[in-house]
């Protein structure tokens, strides 16, 4: 028996279970995919919003405004990349700028800093590519980027290396509630628990329906994004978002932390909870709708496109708290964005909730501290030259397009929450996530897993199930 | 530090041709620094044959026709690293490169090759919408999969593209036992060699359906299959003329890039259409001393023009070590590529540096057919050449005489283009 099951390894799930190991817990994260940040937070603008845009007085408008001042302390606990490069919102008519100063006066009563409406040619002094439409700017020197994939993957080792479990290829298929606690019926057999937290980001519907007649329901709001090479990295230094549409944010250009240009993304309302497949319209709509606040984006360096799903409940609203109707069932339900912002207050405010029910302790021997995978580019020579020394692998490039070593690629699996699949090693070390998006160097890194993990090479996936990267020998099959 | 006459970036064909080259052009100290395991570079993979017909006046395989190269380069005596990654190059050719037994050391060069060659554009560059499962390759990496480690990467297969190397995947993953069951261009003309069409799709019953492009991939964790849709003249699919294939392998072959990245870091100047350095008429860069060859600096159709390219970037480079070069920069020449000829290699002369001959290489932006290829000096024309057919997938050369243009009184421009009549 649990004290908790945490339902979802994606950024939410990993920040409570994180949250939680400061107390004395027997807690496991159950994840239906094979690896944390398989969902929603493994594909977003990657934004940690300022928290002007939140309804003041929502829950998102508090945790978002906390998240995103709690980010930067926790990159340097946790070592991911964070850096706050400052936000716009750009607005093209006269008779919109109104809706600037609006959301500026809603970004005040939320408590963000340092906001304040700039003329076209200030704008311009700070971000000389903002597109030949715009008229004012809302800026909010406290919008950041951060990595996703870093980000949930060291909330995920950090509770792991302070006691919490980690169950991957594990789907939920039940909860029945029992005279103490829950049980949950897997794929993988039953586990039994006191408390169960809801973070399954767009299955959160599904599981708190099966405890509670309250309905929930969540509609997964795909968008569609294009990321660029790194030649393009510098077109913009400012996150440059549009004035909010009625289902989102509108498109935004960014740099990323990692120095790629993003933009993106499109706001549809699907039915299917897996339906991460782009369209051409959609595709378009982003190349169209950037275009129009940020001039001269060379789309012809699109290196690789993709689209999330964001949870977006009818309520338009985060839903943290315990249920009345069924004790001990705690969601953590409707994160859509600013989700990925608010993560790190999320986490503590969930683990407080759960901390009341079971009357926790803390734990004493709490690690804050958690080291990320040694990225060499950021040695010196001469430690690059002893590191090389003392272990040849960080001599050897496998990733051409990133840079990335043999060396990098062996700790990303060899950590405690280690990478099992191409895409694990990608979103762990960015090989394979350049500009030839892994053409080079995805026969080399199958290599390394599969001599690593010790499989064979014909198990080695893209991202686990049925994604298998090859389906025989040759000289197999011929007649 | 390490102290060379040469270091040349690369050990695929364009970096052996320009070593040999520019050894038994008198160069003392070379070096060649290469990534991978073994010399030889992409032709390891192509185990098919029909390369070195102009140069050896044979067909070999891709691994014969490296081999000759590296015996030469073994028999001069060459000096050569691999499994070695060159980080960085500075403008004063300081080559910073990283390899597991040296970890990271640099070398002065007096003259640096580039000969990095290219790579495929990926997915991403089309845009193609749809899930992103495993089975969607590149050409050259199922190439790899295939021919060097001899796995298959799956069983049916549709093609995107008709580059020559998704040609030629499509006949070696059909004799492999794998059902390929088209191959879609998205032009109305192929990108890739005559002969590789016939050889490669015709011999074998695949079709080839020109003007298509594939609109959606379906399939989350595996590919399960993709849809095909006809495409207008702007290369906008048609709606309603979808056919959906299933299959477990899409192969891209949609094109290749010269990879660049080393060369845009030390400021060489790029031409934008080739994705490569602006060269003059010694292979030279930008940068004095810095010179390129191969698919770095424009990609070829056939080897033999790569290693002959590299010929003459070995001798340049050469010259320049040794302080041999004509004197003098004073009458430049432009080369201009219009109507029809996307873009010349080189792309200026300095005549007093220029041998007594210069072949001039370009390719064509669509399909010509009964055409000539005329190339004007300054205003008037001297050449005036017949083509039965040109097509963007195969290159065309030009050669030009010193003495002429010697004799042509302040030659500002050289114009080459395609002409009906």
């Amino acid at each position: 028996m649990y004290d908790v099951v945490i339902i979802g390894a994606g950024v939410s799930g990993c920040a409570v279970a994180r949250e939680l190991s400061k107390f004395q817990v027997k807690a496991c994260v159950v994840e239906k995919e094979e690896d944390v940040c398989c969902g929603t937070s493994k594909a977003n603008s990657a934004i940690v919003h300022a928290g002007y845009d939140a309804q003041n007085g929502s829950l998102m408008a508090r945790l978002n405004v906390l998240g995103n001042e709690m980010m930067e302390n926790l990159s340097k606990e946790l070592d991911f990349p964070f850096k706050r490069n400052g936000s716009m919102v750009v607005c093209f008519r006269p008779e919109d700028e109104k809706k600037l100063y609006d959301l500026m006066e809603n970004g005040k009563k939320n408590g963000v800093k340092g906001l304040k409406i700039l003329s076209r040619e200030e704008a311009l002094q700070l971000e000389p590519n903002l597109s030949d439409e715009v008229t004012k700017v809302l800026y909010a020197p406290t919008g950041g980027i951060v990595c996703p994939f870093n980000l949930t993957i060291a909330l995920a080792e950090n509770a792991n290396q302070n006691g919490v479990e980690f169950k991957f290829n594990t789907e939920v298929m039940n909860i029945i509630k029992q005279e103490t606690g829950y049980l949950l019926k897997t794929n993988q057999g039953e586990i039994e628990s006191k408390v169960i937290v809801n973070a399954a980001g767009v299955y959160a519907d599904k599981f708190h329906n099966m405890v509670s007649e309250k309905k929930m329901h969540i509609i997964p709001r795909r968008g569609d994004y294009c990321l660029l090479d790194k030649s393009a990295g510098t077109h913009v230094s400012h996150t440059v978002f549009s004035l909010p549409e009625k289902n989102g944010k509108g498109v935004l250009v960014t740099p990323t932390v990692h120095g790629n240009l993003l933009v993106g993304p499109t706001a549809i309302d699907i039915e299917e909870k897996e339906g991460t497949a782009t369209t051409r319209e959609g595709l378009d709509k982003v190349i169209e709708a950037s275009g129009r606040s940020v001039k001269n984006i060379p789309m012809r360096q699109v290196i690789t496109s993709f689209a999330g799903l964001r949870a977006h409940e009818d309520r338009h609203e985060f839903f943290i708290e315990e249920l009345k109707e069924a004790k001990g069932f705690v969601d953590v339900a409707g994160i859509e964005s600013p989700g990925l912002s608010s993560a790190p207050a999320i986490g503590v405010m969930a683990a407080e909730i759960v901390k009341d029910i079971l009357d926790l302790k803390q734990n004493e021997e709490f690690q804050a501290e958690r080291k990320g995978i040694l990225n060499p580019e950021t040695l010196s020579k001469e430690e690059r030259k002893e590191l090389i020394r003392k272990n040849p692998a960080y001599g050897n490039i496998i990733c051409r397009c990133e840079m990335i070593t043999e060396g990098e690629i062996i700790d990303s699996i060899k950590r405690p929450i280690g990478a099992k699949s191409l895409d694990g090693v990608k979103r762990r070390t960015r090989a394979g996530m350049g500009r030839c998006q892994s053409g080079f160097c995805s026969p080399r890194t199958m290599e390394i897993l599969a001599r690593e993990l010790e499989m064979d090479m014909m198990d080695v996936t893209k991202s686990g199930g049925q994604s298998k990267l090859i389906v025989g020998h040759i000289k197999e099959e011929i007649e | 530090m390490l102290l060379y006459d040469l270091v040349i970036v690369g050990g695929g064909p364009a970096g052996l041709a320009a070593a040999a080259s520019a050894r038994e052009n008198g160069v003392e100290k070379i070096l060649i620094l290469e990534r991978d395991k073994e010399l030889g570079g992409i032709l390891n993979q192509c185990i098919h044959n029909g390369f070195g017909l102009h140069t050896f006046k044979e067909e070999l395989t891709g691994p014969e026709y490296a081999g000759r190269f590296i015996e030469i380069v073994k028999e001069l005596d060459i000096e050569y690293r691999l499994n070695t990654m060159v980080m960085d190059i500075s403008k004063d050719k300081v080559v910073t490169a990283m390899n597991r037994e040296e970890g990271l050391f640099e070398i002065q060069a007096k003259s640096i090759i580039l000969a990095m060659g290219c790579r495929e554009r990926s997915r991403g560059a089309l845009n193609i919408p749809g899930y992103r499962p495993a089975g969607v390759y590149s050409a050259g990496t199922a190439q790899r999969l295939v021919n060097m480690e001899g796995y298959m990467p799956g069983k049916e297969v549709v093609i995107l593209g008709s580059g020559d190397i998704g040609l030629i995947m499509a006949r070696r993953m059909t004799l492999e036992g794998a059902k390929v069951k088209v191959v879609a261009e998205l032009m109305p003309y192929s990108g890739g060699l005559k002969r590789n069409i016939v050889q490669c799709l015709d011999d074998f019953g695949i079709p080839l359906k020109l003007s298509h492009t594939v609109v959606d991939i379906d399939g989350k964790e595996r590919l399960k299959g993709v849809t095909l849709a006809e495409v207008d003249e702007r290369g906008k699919p048609i709606q309603g003329t979808e056919e959906y294939y299933s299959c477990d392998t899409l192969l891209l072959s949609v094109g290749l890039i010269p990879e660049n990245e080393l060369s845009r870091g030390i400021g060489i100047e790029m031409e934008p259409v080739t994705s490569g350095p602006v060269v003059n008429e010694s292979l030279e860069t930008s940068i004095e001393g810095i010179f390129a060859c191969g698919n770095v600096l424009h990609v070829h159709d056939l080897v033999d023009y790569v290693s002959e390219e590299a010929k003459t970037a070995g001798k340049n480079a050469s010259s320049y070590i040794k302080n041999q070069r004509a004197k003098g920069n004073e009458h430049k020449i432009n080369l201009i590529a219009t109507e029809g000829v996307r873009y010349t290699v080189p792309k200026y002369i300095n005549l007093e540096q220029m041998d007594d001959n210069l072949t001039v290489r370009f390719r064509v932006g669509g399909v010509y057919k009964n055409s000539y290829i005329s190339v004007y000096y300054d205003g008037e024309r001297m050449l005036h050449r017949k083509k039965a057919v040109m097509a963007p997938g195969e290159m065309e050369q030009i050669k030009l005489e010193k003495t002429k243009l010697q004799q042509y009184k302040d030659l500002k421009n050289i114009t080459v283009k395609i002409e009906e009549e």
